[in-house]
C-alpha cells in the first residue's frame, strides 16, 4: 500500500497548484524509496528514465522556424485567409481540421498535426479569425476558449484515428502483450474493432463543436446588437 | 547512419543557444534561473547518453530546483507590434505557409522514403526512430527555406526559439518528468497494487460489471499514469484476461481494442498526459493550465460510456 504514496502526492500537489516539476520529482523519490530503493538508486533511476525519454522533447526543434514565421506574420495571414471565406465559422474550421486529422491519423500519418507545428501557428488563429469575422474584436476570454478547443480537436482526432492504423504503437503493444499470454491476434482485426469507437468520437465531438458555434452566437451575437 | 543521438545534439545546441540568449538579456527578471534551466537541459541532450545515471538524475533535480525556487521568467520582447506583423503578412501572403506546411509534409515523406532507400546496403537513418528523425530533418529544411525567403538576421531563429521556449517555461520538460515518474511506478510495482485493489473491492460476478470495471479501470489508471500504454498490461492481466476472456468467454481482440481506446478517454482527462494537455495551454498562452482538459472532459466521459456499451454489445457475441 505504501507504494501508492506517489499517486497521493501527485493528486495533492496538483490540487494545491504546487510547481508540477517539484511535485512529480517528490512523488518519484517517495515511490522509489517506498519500493525499497535507496535515495541514490532512485535518483539514478529517475535520471535514466529522463534521458531515455528525451525523444518526446524533439518537437521543440520546430520553435525557431515557427517563431521566425510568426514574426513575419504567419498567424495574421492565417486569420486573413479565413476572413476571405464567408462560410467559415469557428466550428466549421475546427470540424474540417478534426476530419483531416482523424483520417490522416487512421492512414498512419500521425505527424500531420501537433500543437507546436499546426495548432499554435495555423489552426488556432484560423478558428479565432473565423469568430472575428462574425463578431468583430473578441474578448480575451473568448479567444482562450477557442484556442483550448483547437488544442482539444488535435488530441481527440489523433487518439481516435491512429488506432485504425495497423502499425501504430498501441496496436503493436496490444499484440505483443496478448502474444505473451498465448493469444494470437491479427493487427487488422484490432484495427477494425477500433472503428466503432472512432465513429462515436467523431459524432460526439463534432456535435459538441457545432454547439460551440451556437454558444458563441448566443453570447457574442447579443453583445453586438446591444452595442 | 543518422540516429537519435544526432537529433539530441541538435536539440542540445538549441537549448544552449536559448540559455546564452537568456544570459545576454539584462532586462530579464529571472536571467540566471532561465540560463541555468535551459543550460542544464542542453547538457542532458549533449552529454546525457555518456553520463552515469546518477549524474543525470542530479542534473534533473538541479533543473527542478531552479524552476521551482523563485521560478522562471520572460524577458521583454521589443520591435514586434501587431501592425508590423500585419504589414509583413500582407507583403508575403500565402508564401508564409510554405515553410510551415513543409514541416508536417516532409516529416511524413521522410517516414515513408527512409524506410525504402538504403545506401550501400544500410539504411540512412535509424528506422526504429524514423518519425522523430524525419521531424528533425523537416524542421531544418523548413528553417533553411524560411531563412532564404525572409532573410532575417542570422541569430533571429535562436532568439525566436528563446521567446517561445520561455513562454512555455517548465511545461516543456514536464512530459519527460512524467515518463520518469512512470518508470519509477513500474519499478515499485504500483500497477499490481492497484489491480489487486480493484479485484478485491469491486463486485465482478456479472459480465456487465466486469466490462464496466475494465473500461473504467483503464481510463482511471491511465489518468494516474498519464499513459494508456502503462495501464493496458496491468488492467488486462488483472481483470481483462482472467474475467472477461476466461471466465465469461469474451473475445480477446475486441476487448483489447476497445480497452485501449477506453484508456485514451482517460488520457484526455489528466494533467499527467502533459504533452497533450498541459503543453498546449502553455503554447497557446492560456492562463488556466487545465483549460484543454476542461474542454475534453465531456467528450471523454461520453466516449467512455459509448465504449462500455460497445464492449458489452460486441465482446460476448460469439
Amino acid at each position: 500500500m505504501l507504494t501508492l504514496i506517489g499517486i497521493a502526492i501527485v493528486v495533492v500537489g496538483f490540487v494545491l497548484r504546487i510547481n508540477p516539476l517539484l511535485v512529480v520529482t517528490i512523488a518519484g523519490l517517495a515511490t522509489g524509496i517506498a519500493g525499497g530503493l535507496s535515495l541514490l538508486e532512485v535518483i539514478a533511476a529517475f535520471g535514466k528514465a529522463f534521458i531515455t525519454s528525451r525523444y518526446v522533447a524533439i518537437v521543440w526543434l520546430v520553435l525557431p522556424v515557427i517563431g521566425l514565421l510568426e514574426h513575419a506574420g504567419l498567424k495574421e495571414r492565417a486569420r486573413a485567409v479565413v476572413a476571405g471565406l464567408r462560410a467559415a465559422t469557428t466550428s466549421r474550421v475546427l470540424l474540417v481540421y478534426f476530419a483531416i486529422r482523424q483520417i490522416t491519423a487512421a492512414l498512419g500519418l500521425t505527424s500531420l498535426g501537433g500543437h507546436a507545428q499546426m495548432v499554435r501557428p495555423l489552426i488556432a488563429p484560423m478558428a479565432e479569425g473565423a469568430a472575428e469575422n462574425e463578431y468583430g474584436e473578441l474578448q480575451q476570454r473568448t479567444r482562450y476558449r477557442i484556442r483550448a478547443n483547437a488544442a482539444a480537436v488535435d488530441n481527440i482526432a489523433l487518439f481516435f484515428g491512429e488506432d485504425i492504423f495497423i502499425a501504430i504503437g498501441s496496436i503493436l503493444l496490444i499484440r505483443g502483450f496478448l502474444d505473451q499470454n498465448g493469444i494470437h491476434v491479427e493487427p487488422t482485426q484490432l484495427a477494425i474493432w477500433a472503428i466503432p469507437t472512432a465513429i462515436c468520437a467523431f459524432v460526439i465531438h463534432c456535435t459538441r463543436l457545432l454547439l460551440l458555434d451556437r454558444r458563441l452566437r448566443a453570447e457574442l451575437g447579443k453583445k453586438s446588437e446591444a452595442a | 547512419m543518422i540516429t537519435l543521438e544526432h537529433v539530441y545534439w541538435l536539440s542540445g545546441l538549441m537549448m544552449a543557444g536559448v540559455a546564452i540568449v537568456n544570459w545576454r538579456d539584462r532586462t530579464s527578471p529571472r536571467r540566471f534561473n532561465n540560463t541555468a534551466f535551459w543550460g542544464v537541459y542542453g547538457v542532458t541532450f549533449l552529454a546525457g547518453s555518456h553520463l552515469p545515471d546518477l549524474a543525470n538524475g542530479l542534473l534533473v533535480i538541479a533543473m527542478v530546483l531552479v524552476a521551482s525556487i523563485r521560478g522562471l521568467g520572460q524577458g521583454k520582447h521589443e520591435g514586434d507590434t501587431r501592425a508590423e506583423r500585419e504589414a509583413s503578412a500582407q507583403r508575403w501572403g500565402n508564401k508564409l505557409f510554405i515553410p510551415a506546411l513543409a514541416i508536417p509534409l516532409i516529416t511524413v515523406l521522410g517516414t515513408v522514403i527512409f524506410k525504402r532507400i538504403t545506401f550501400q546496403g544500410t539504411a540512412m537513418v535509424d528506422l526504429k526512430q524514423v518519425t522523430v528523425i524525419s521531424l528533425a530533418i523537416a524542421t531544418l529544411v523548413a528553417l533553411a527555406t524560411g531563412m532564404i525567403m525572409l532573410r532575417p538576421p542570422l541569430l533571429a531563429p535562436i532568439r525566436e526559439a528563446r521567446r517561445l521556449l520561455d513562454a512555455v517555461g517548465w511545461a516543456a520538460v514536464l512530459p519527460q518528468m512524467l515518463a520518469a515518474l512512470g518508470a519509477l511506478f513500474a519499478i515499485a510495482g504500483v500497477g499490481n497494487v492497484v489491480s489487486g485493489l480493484a479485484q478485491r473491492w469491486i463486485p465482478l460476478n456479472s459480465p456487465f460489471a466486469v466490462v464496466t470495471t475494465y473500461a473504467i479501470g483503464m481510463a482511471a489508471f491511465t489518468m494516474i499514469m498519464g499513459n494508456a500504454f502503462a495501464a493496458f498490461p496491468v488492467m488486462t492481466a488483472g481483470i481483462g484476461l482472467p474475467l472477461i476472456v476466461q471466465k465469461f468467454g469474451g473475445d480477446a481482440t475486441i476487448m483489447a481494442a476497445i480497452g485501449m481506446l477506453s484508456g485514451f478517454c482517460g488520457t484526455l482527462m489528466t494533467p499527467m498526459a502533459a504533452n497533450f494537455n498541459i503543453v498546449p495551454t502553455a503554447l497557446l498562452e492560456l492562463p488556466d493550465e487545465n483549460a484543454v482538459i476542461k474542454v475534453q472532459i465531456p467528450t471523454a466521459l461520453m466516449l467512455l460510456g459509448a465504449n462500455i456499451l460497445l464492449m458489452n454489445f460486441l465482446v460476448f457475441r460469439r
